[in-house]
């Protein structure tokens, strides 16, 4: 066993230049793609890192976002609600204003209808009163009503207390006008001259009076002058009871209403 | 019957002479350079799914970056500097081993003519490779150590170690395909298939203890493993 030194040398050589050749066409590449592969992991494992922080930031910033949404939902399902609540309860006022306007315009339309129907039935009433009042008179006016009516006027002139006396008195002297006897009927000269008698002496007169006939005056007689009036006739007496009967509907009306509004209270 | 393949020779001229060893040799780069070549070229090719990375590809990734790990565990830094060298000492000793699984051939390794040169050149890589991590001067003091006596002796180590490292492969090798030449002639197939198999795991775990030998001397050259050294002798100390 002998070393052939040339073969040494050879392969040697051939050692040598298979390093070279293996160093240029192994190593170098395979240990250039591996550093390569690994920057290219790497830079995608940093890229995949960014991207889920950037994933994770996002979702944080999502969420952040839900959650003040989920609050502006909230408040303006609250600041609606409580709008609603107000809007209600001003509707509810509003209907409940109108209402009561309503009802009190129906209440003042019902109470003047019933004042107008009672107006109505007693103007009718009163009429009808003093149609039949004024025809009865009138059937039973004859001398000694008339007779007795001068009297009873005369009487009446004669009775007057001083208030009521002053104005006429006063009135009386302030005219130059003529005092004025108004009747239903034409009266007697007879009559004419009691009537006179009875004003001059009471009246302390000197003037004469002027007579006049009218038929609206129901059985009686009036004396007027500038204004001041002393009469005593039916008309009077139905004027009293007209007065005293519109005052009695009147005070009817008033509770009329109210005992209205009670009903509907009570629905 | 021969005993190594450098006694079968093709053609000579005077001294200069092609035997079957440096045929043998030239098969073998050629298969290295060529397979590498044809594999490496397809590098960085852009396919369908991305970079694209074929089976060779993965499996030279896997043999290439097996050794830079086994190069920086035996506690070499920087093992892309030596893969070079010492991962060509690795495949060649590992191809030439693999080979022998076709019938009729022969391995340079079973040549001491190329495990004395693949020694040789250890010996040569040792030195430069420790000059050129440590300077001229501060490789020569490590023959110094530790005390000047002992530089005779330190010279007779690296040089027998070398010698050894020749002998052991080439006895390794030579005696691998020797026996199956010799089963093959007094036995039927099956026993020289399996101590072929046998002969295949010998020879990959002789490649293996041959690189990484020269890996150790070298590391031991470098300092590398002085500095691993001190540190475990600093840290006794400790």
């Amino acid at each position: 066993m002998i070393i052939d030194w040339f073969t040494v040398v050879a392969q040697v050589i051939n050692f040598l230049i298979l390093v070279w050749l293996l160093k240029h066409f192994l190593y170098k590449p395979i240990l250039q793609a591996i550093a390569t592969r690994e920057q290219r992991i790497a830079a995608e494992l940093a890229e995949a890192n960014s991207t889920k922080l950037a994933a994770q930031q996002q979702r944080d910033e999502f969420a952040q976002k839900n959650e003040a949404f989920d609050q502006a939902r909230t408040e303006m399902m609250n600041k609606a609600m409580d709008e609603a609540k107000v809007e209600r309860q001003r509707f509810i006022d509003t209907a409940r204003m109108e209402t009561a306007t309503l009802r009190s315009q129906w209440q003042e339309a019902l109470r003047n209808e019933h004042q107008n129907l009672n107006a109505e039935i007693t103007h009718r009433t009163q009429d009808e009163v003093f149609a039949i009042a004024r025809k009865v008179l009138g059937d039973l006016a004859g001398e000694t009503l008339e007779a007795r009516m001068v009297a009873l006027f005369v009487q009446r002139l004669q009775q007057l207390d001083e208030e009521e006396r002053a104005p006429l008195l006063s009135a009386f002297k302030a005219t130059s006008s003529v005092a004025l006897v108004r009747t239903a009927y034409p009266l007697s000269a007879e009559q004419h001259t009691v009537i006179e008698a009875a004003v001059n002496a009471i009246f302390g007169l000197t003037q004469r009076l002027q007579f006049e006939v009218v038929p609206t005056i129901v059985s009686g007689i009036e004396l007027s002058a500038n204004g001041q009036k002393l009469a005593w006739s039916i008309t009077e007496y139905l004027g009293a009871l007209e007065k005293s009967v519109g005052e009695l509907l009147h005070e009817q009306l008033k509770t009329v209403p109210v005992a209205n509004e009670k009903s509907n209270d009570e629905h | 019957m021969h005993l190594s393949p450098d006694e079968v020779v093709f053609w000579q001229y005077g001294f200069i002479k092609l035997n079957l060893t440096i045929v043998t040799t030239w098969v073998l780069m050629g298969v290295l350079v060529i397979g590498a070549k044809l594999v490496t070229r397809k590098i960085g090719m852009i396919g369908k799914h991305g970079v694209q990375v074929t089976r060779w590809q993965s499996l030279l990734e896997i043999v290439v970056g097996a050794i830079k790990q086994q190069i920086g565990e035996v506690g070499l830094r920087q093992p892309e500097k030596y893969m070079g060298f010492l991962g060509t000492l690795f495949l060649f000793v590992a191809t030439a081993s693999i080979f022998t699984i076709i019938p009729g051939y022969e391995p340079p390794t079973a040549s001491l003519s190329t495990t004395a040169a693949l020694a040789i050149c250890v010996l040569v890589a040792v030195p430069l490779f420790g000059i050129r991590e440590l300077g001229l001067g501060g490789y020569l003091k490590d023959y110094l150590q530790p005390t000047f006596i002992m530089l005779p002796f330190n010279i007779i180590s690296e040089l027998s170690r070398t010698l050894a490292l020749a002998v052991r492969l080439f006895g390794n090798m030579m005696s691998g395909g020797m026996i199956i030449g010799i089963l093959l002639t007094i036995t039927p197939f099956l026993f020289p298939i399996a101590m072929s198999v046998l002969g295949l795991l010998t020879g990959m775990v002789q490649a293996y203890i041959f690189s990484i030998l020269a890996t150790v001397y070298i590391a031991a050259a470098t300092g590398t493993h002085r500095a691993q050294h001190d540190v475990i002798t600093s840290q006794t100390e400790a």
